[in-house]
């Protein structure tokens, strides 16, 4: 880390305000003790995921473009911790270059400029990045030793490989890195890039019960005491539909489904009070007292 | 297969080819570079729940049989996990071919092959267009209206309502106004979208 104060246009995105608060609040305690600014993207809008690329192109390139013209004019780079926010904005960038045409009816609508000059990282390109990965290392105040905790990626963070180009599409390591980097023991298990179901959790709920058995059943089998997620929709559908899905295979699994950013800030020595356990649904506590971790 | 193949006809000549350009060029592809060797269709999470694998709805469009690949459940059931495009031996963008088969079928009016994802969708999008932002509350109970499954997870949402999980009021993005252009110029155009289709404002609302 320099000593001048790093700053990224924060993108929370509508999970992080309502389903998912404790991975804004999470990832704003991460930001404040590695020493970098959070500048939110003063009136950014939904990003449209997962329902407006499905029904216009316009639509699906539009939502996105609004909200990084936004960081344009900051002149910031973009933290977007929600997978889907992030790839929702990552397409938009992909989709101004292959298509101008969209572009321009986006400046006619709205008077802004789509420059397309700042970054978008998602949550595990930020802690591995340059500088941050030290800065986490360093920064560990209680190791998270003796947790197995297997990290999903699910989707949008790795895919598609040609428009993320972050990590491996098949099999990525940058969250297993950010959790030995913690003193936690990454489980390596097959379902890692599985999908959960996305936003198929509303409308159809018997799928995503049956995918989410899939990946639960397949990280406690790795012997997995918890998940690691990057994710609002892949944490509500692991954590909120688990009980079906361990129901469904005649078992229980109690696997706790944690953001990221909460072990990461409870490695740095932020209180646990203050990184929203509270909210996880599959009791989060137990686990970690037994570990002496909280 | 819930569909009986006999009841198919190859459409032929123009027709066939025009369809498959829209989609091609829709979905920045060539589908006709799919040679069936059904990879997309093996790793597929949700293959299983499909009337059609994601290799059949390849050849439905090479084939030219829009009415068969746009009212399909494939395409409503796919969750855009992007598996299958980041694999294909041929670089066709299978993802993007169902995202432009989405849009092509609620323009030219044709039903979503999945009721409730259809509900889903358009749910969710009043809410943006209404507010700017998404409100997960009033976007679940919207949808359990919609569809009439009213105590089909009030329990759980109880339980994320209990746990401060889902806001009361909807937020609002200030440039709302900005957010409604973007809705209305959708709307009113097709532009970059080549093919015989008319805007169909509301055609899903």
């Amino acid at each position: 880390m320099t000593s001048e104060t790093v700053r990224f246009a924060y993108y929370p995105g509508c999970s992080l305000h309502s389903t998912a608060k404790e991975y804004d609040v999470s990832m704003r305690a991460v930001a404040g003790e590695v020493g970098v600014e959070l500048v939110e993207i003063p009136d950014w809008n939904c990003c449209g995921a997962s329902s407006a690329h499905v029904t216009d192109s316009f639509l699906g390139f539009a939502l996105p473009a609004r909200t990084l013209a936004q960081a344009d004019e900051m002149g910031l780079d973009v933290l977007a911790p929600c997978a889907a926010c992030y790839g929702r904005l990552m397409a938009a960038k992909d989709e101004a270059r292959r298509h101008p045409d969209l572009a321009r009816r986006f400046g006619d609508v709205t008077g802004r400029v789509f420059k397309l000059e700042r970054r978008v990282l998602n949550v595990l390109e930020f802690l591995t990045g340059d500088g941050m990965a030290e800065a986490v290392a360093a920064g560990v105040k209680k190791g998270l030793d003796g947790l197995k905790v297997a990290p999903y990626y699910g989707c949008l963070l790795v895919r598609p490989p040609k428009v993320t180009r972050f990590d491996n599409a098949e099999r990525p390591v940058a969250m297993d890195r950010v959790l030995e980097a913690i003193g936690a023991s990454a489980v390596d298990f097959p379902f890692k890039t599985e999908c959960c179901g996305a936003s198929l959790g509303i409308s159809r709920t018997d799928l995503v019960t049956e995918l989410s058995a899939r990946i639960v059943e397949s990280a406690k089998r790795a012997g997995a005491e918890a998940l690691a997620v990057a994710c609002p929709l892949c944490q509500t559908n692991l954590d909120a539909r688990q009980g079906a899905a361990a129901a469904s295979r005649g078992e229980s699994f109690g696997l706790p489904v944690y953001y990221i950013t909460q072990l990461v800030g409870l490695a740095l020595g932020v209180a646990p009070g203050k990184l929203g356990f509270s909210r996880l649904l599959v009791e989060p506590m137990t686990l970690l007292r037994e570990k002496k971790l909280a | 297969m819930a569909k009986a193949t006999s009841s198919l006809r190859v459409a032929g000549g123009p027709e066939m080819r025009s369809f498959l350009a829209e989609v091609d060029a829709l979905a920045s592809t060539e589908v006709e570079a799919c040679y069936q060797c059904g990879k997309c269709s093996g790793g597929c999470p949700l293959a299983f729940a499909m009337d059609y694998q994601p290799r059949q709805v390849m050849r439905l469009v090479q084939m030219g049989l829009a009415n068969e690949a746009l009212s399909s459940s494939t395409i409503w059931i796919c969750a855009t996990c992007h598996t299958c495009s980041a694999r294909c031996p041929r670089d066709v963008d299978i993802a993007a071919v169902m995202d432009a088969l989405r849009v092509m079928g609620r323009r030219r009016g044709i039903r979503p092959g999945d009721r409730n994802v259809g509900v889903f969708h358009r749910t969710f999008l009043d809410s943006v267009r209404r507010y700017g932002r998404s409100h997960e509350l009033g976007l679940m109970i919207g949808y359990k209206l919609g569809t009439m499954r009213l105590t089909e997870d009030l329990p759980l949402g109880l339980k994320m309502l209990a746990k401060g999980k889902l806001a009361l009021l909807p937020e609002v993005a200030k440039g709302r106004v900005e957010v409604r252009a973007i809705f209305r110029e959708a709307a009113r155009g097709t532009a970059g979208a080549p093919g015989p289709t008319g805007a169909q404002e509301g055609g899903g609302h």
